[in-house]
């Protein structure tokens, strides 16, 4: 990690605020353009929770994480509070890895 | 700030400090896992306040933390940033009211909560007060959590506890507003598939950055689609 790295993108993340709230406001943007903007963070989170949990690498691996992931998913979708979601997942990848 | 003393702003701080609490936890993630990434302290809290959009910022970490390249993680955490954009459209007459310093201040916190509590007021004034009740709270919440994180995270051994095991368990919970939709599901679904699918032919990181194609997948028409009224992630 750089500085060059952390201002770069603190100038990228900023500009793209700026632009929808203040340079192009009220005035139009292509609907097309915002529901493929909207539609990414699914698409790229999905991603990374894929490549975080089964991949080490270029390679593929199935162990204490995918459970970790299992109940953070079933955690999740009991809208258990943040914290817990955490504790949980982390806590049980942490325990298999001791007992395992 | 005036807003603090408004009608209707304790039930503003009170929600916000809800969510808060979330952020500091988050937050305090953030900075374990930025730290054990290689970022110092400094970069650690420098990028909560100066980037200040979650995802971006974890996103960036974990392609970082597992080899990827500088470009790839820079790729995906901009790509991500994308949306502010569009709910920056919706916060925009809010904004509007003010100066053009508290605007320029008011645009780093457009992110998905600020617009999420903002959206849910219909009153222009009421949403002025929702939205820096909500984005000062916010924003003090998250970095507190960064500068705590990085403390802790630069003293243990990471591994040690599993926190590897933290970047998914992470997304999982900020993935979950975006599946609403059956076009976020079908988006997270190729999303998931193509990073798997690519890992061992691309660079590590680049199947980050191809995975959201994912979202061309969930283009097709439907009759939920969000747009710059609704905000809501």
């Amino acid at each position: 990690m750089t500085w060059t790295f952390v201002l770069a993108l603190a100038a990228c993340a900023y500009g793209l605020k700026l632009l929808g709230a203040v340079i192009i406001g009220h005035r139009e943007m292509p609907l097309a353009l915002q529901r493929c903007l909207l539609l990414i963070p699914a698409a790229l989170l999905a991603g990374l929770i894929a490549k975080d949990t089964f991949t080490t690498g270029q390679h593929y691996a199935i162990d204490a994480r995918a459970a970790g992931l299992a109940v953070a998913i079933i955690a999740t979708w009991r809208k258990l509070p943040f914290a817990a979601i955490i504790v949980l997942g982390v806590g049980t990848t942490a325990l298999i890895r001791v007992f395992v | 700030m005036h807003h603090f003393r408004a009608p209707d702003a304790r039930r503003f701080i009170s929600a916000s400090l809800m969510i808060g609490v979330a952020f500091v936890v988050f937050g305090a993630s953030f900075g374990v896992l930025s730290v054990s990434a290689g970022a110092s302290i400094a970069q650690s809290c420098a990028m909560s306040l100066l980037v200040f959009t979650g995802a971006s910022q974890m996103s960036a970490v974990s392609v970082i933390a597992s080899g990827g390249s500088v470009a790839s993680a820079f790729g995906g955490a901009v790509l991500l940033s994308g949306r502010n954009a569009v709910y920056g459209l919706a916060m925009s007459p809010v904004l509007k009211e003010g100066d053009l310093a508290s605007r320029l201040l008011g645009a780093q916190w457009v992110i998905d909560e600020t617009t999420a509590v903002v959206s849910a007021e219909t009153d222009p004034a009421k949403k002025r007060t929702a939205f820096w009740i909500s984005g000062a709270i916010l924003y003090a919440s998250w970095n507190i959590g960064t500068l705590l994180g990085a403390l802790v995270g630069s003293s243990i051994n990471p591994s040690d506890f599993g926190l590897d095991a933290a970047f998914p368990v992470m997304f999982i919970a900020m993935l979950a507003p975006h599946l609403r939709t059956i076009n976020g599901k079908k988006a997270a679904l190729f999303g998931a598939v193509i990073a798997v699918a690519l890992a061992p032919f691309m660079p590590i990181g680049l199947p980050i950055l191809v995975s959201a194609l994912g979202m061309l997948f969930g283009l097709s028409p439907e009759k939920d689609v969000p747009t710059t009224s609704d905000g809501t992630p």
